[in-house]
Formats: structure tokens, C-alpha cells, sequence
């Protein structure tokens, strides 16, 4: 059977191409793709880096559960996600989504729906490493 | 009964270590469990939210725990 999902999780630099190569197919309309960036600043506070880990077997798994969710409820023909662990600069890329569909409306709520699902569900953490030291985001009111 | 703890995040420094080996009541609940280790550990009351995760899928409180699972802390996650 065709593989509609295809969920990666890596220390290597993420491919956008690989992404959107994986959805690509003679049926859809159109691809979007979501690209997570490292931004320099948090609540006006300069940030040097993230620093990322995950439980890595039930995180591979939560992806797969929504994309899997992703094409169920929007009509969407394939989705990927891959996210990458370990410290990230400023500029580089922690998580892309791509999604493709017959019609460019299902792919752009697939992939909203996925970057913000992922945020609540997957098991994966951030630390904010600054000049003056490091925090784990949202882990404390 | 014994199990193994995994804490990710924030939480691998309030406990202390990333895993540990523990010995619990048989009959023990998510939520019973909870309530143990914030008692041992109370630094962990002061997490937005503090999830369970038995052999890699989220657990509700009475979800009970058996002899051998691996649970792990699940701090708010923050991926993306």
C-alpha cells in the first residue's frame, strides 16, 4: 500500500525538497509547506539558541497519529512531518509540515491543524539558551 | 511492583535524574502516583501541567500501572 505519512525525527539539517518531494503527486492541486524557524529574541530577550529533546519513540508516534488525523479530517492526500532535536542557531530549522491536496483550502488547515497540535501533544522540549543563562519554555507559569 | 521512571524536560532536573528504577504498590493509579512523587519531589507542583505517559501513550488518572511499564514525566511540551 502507498504510504500517505512519512514522519521523521533527526539531529541532521531538515529538506524542505524531501518534504514537499514526499506529498508531491500527479492528483493534488497544491502543496503547502509550514517551516518552523529558530527566531532571535523571546519576550525581547536576545536568544543564542534552542536546545531541543524528545522521547523520541512516543514522539515519532504522536506525529504519526496526526498526520494520520490531519488526513482523515481535512481532505488531504499525503502529509509529512519531520522536526529535528538537538541545539539549533538562530535562522535554523527545527520542524517543517507538508501537506497536499486536491484543493489548496485542505492542505493550508492540515498543516495549521498539525504545527498547532504538535505544539500540544508530541513530546518534544525546548530550552532558550540566552547570554545569561537557559530556560525551559513554557514549563512554569 | 518495580518500574522504570523516564523524566524529559524540566522535569530530569527536579527529580534529580533522567531514569530511575522504583518500587511501587501494585494497584498503583497515574493518579496515585502523581501524588507520590510530587510529595517526594515538590518542585514538580510548579509545572503548568504535568502529564503521564505509559510505554509511549498518554495515561489518564486511573489508569493503573503494572509491574514493569516504563512511565514517563511529560512536562508541557514545547516542540515546533
Amino acid at each position: 500500500m502507498e504510504q500517505h505519512i512519512n514522519i521523521k525525527l533527526t539531529q541532521t539539517v531538515l529538506s524542505l525538497e524531501a518534504c514537499s518531494a514526499f506529498v508531491s503527486a500527479d492528483n493534488v492541486g497544491g502543496i503547502v509547506n509550514f517551516v518552523g524557524t529558530v527566531r532571535n529574541q523571546t519576550k525581547g530577550k536576545k536568544v543564542l539558541k534552542l536546545d531541543f529533546e524528545a522521547y523520541e519513540p512516543m514522539a515519532v508516534s504522536e506525529m504519526a497519529k496526526i498526520a494520520q488525523q490531519a488526513i482523515e479530517k481535512y481532505e488531504v492526500h499525503k502529509m509529512a512531518i519531520h522536526h529535528r532535536i538537538g541545539m539549533l542557531e538562530v535562522g535554523e530549522i527545527p520542524v517543517i509540515i507538508a501537506a497536499s491536496s486536491a484543493h489548496r483550502k485542505a492542505a493550508f488547515e492540515a498543516c495549521q491543524y498539525a504545527i498547532d497540535t504538535l505544539k500540544e501533544t508530541v513530546p518534544i522540549w525546548k530550552r532558550e539558551v540566552f547570554e545569561d543563562g537557559e530556560v525551559w519554555v513554557s514549563a512554569t507559569p | 511492583m518495580k518500574v522504570k521512571l523516564l523524566s524529559f524536560g524540566i522535569t530530569k532536573e527536579m527529580v534529580g535524574s533522567f531514569e530511575k528504577n522504583l518500587e511501587l504498590p501494585s494497584g498503583t493509579t497515574v493518579e496515585g502516583f502523581l501524588e507520590i512523587l510530587k510529595s517526594e519531589y515538590p518542585a514538580l507542583k510548579k509545572l503548568t501541567s504535568l502529564r503521564i505517559a505509559v510505554n509511549e501513550e498518554y495515561a489518564e488518572g486511573n489508569h493503573e500501572i503494572m509491574e514493569r511499564d516504563e512511565i514517563v514525566l511529560v512536562p508541557p511540551v514545547s516542540g515546533g
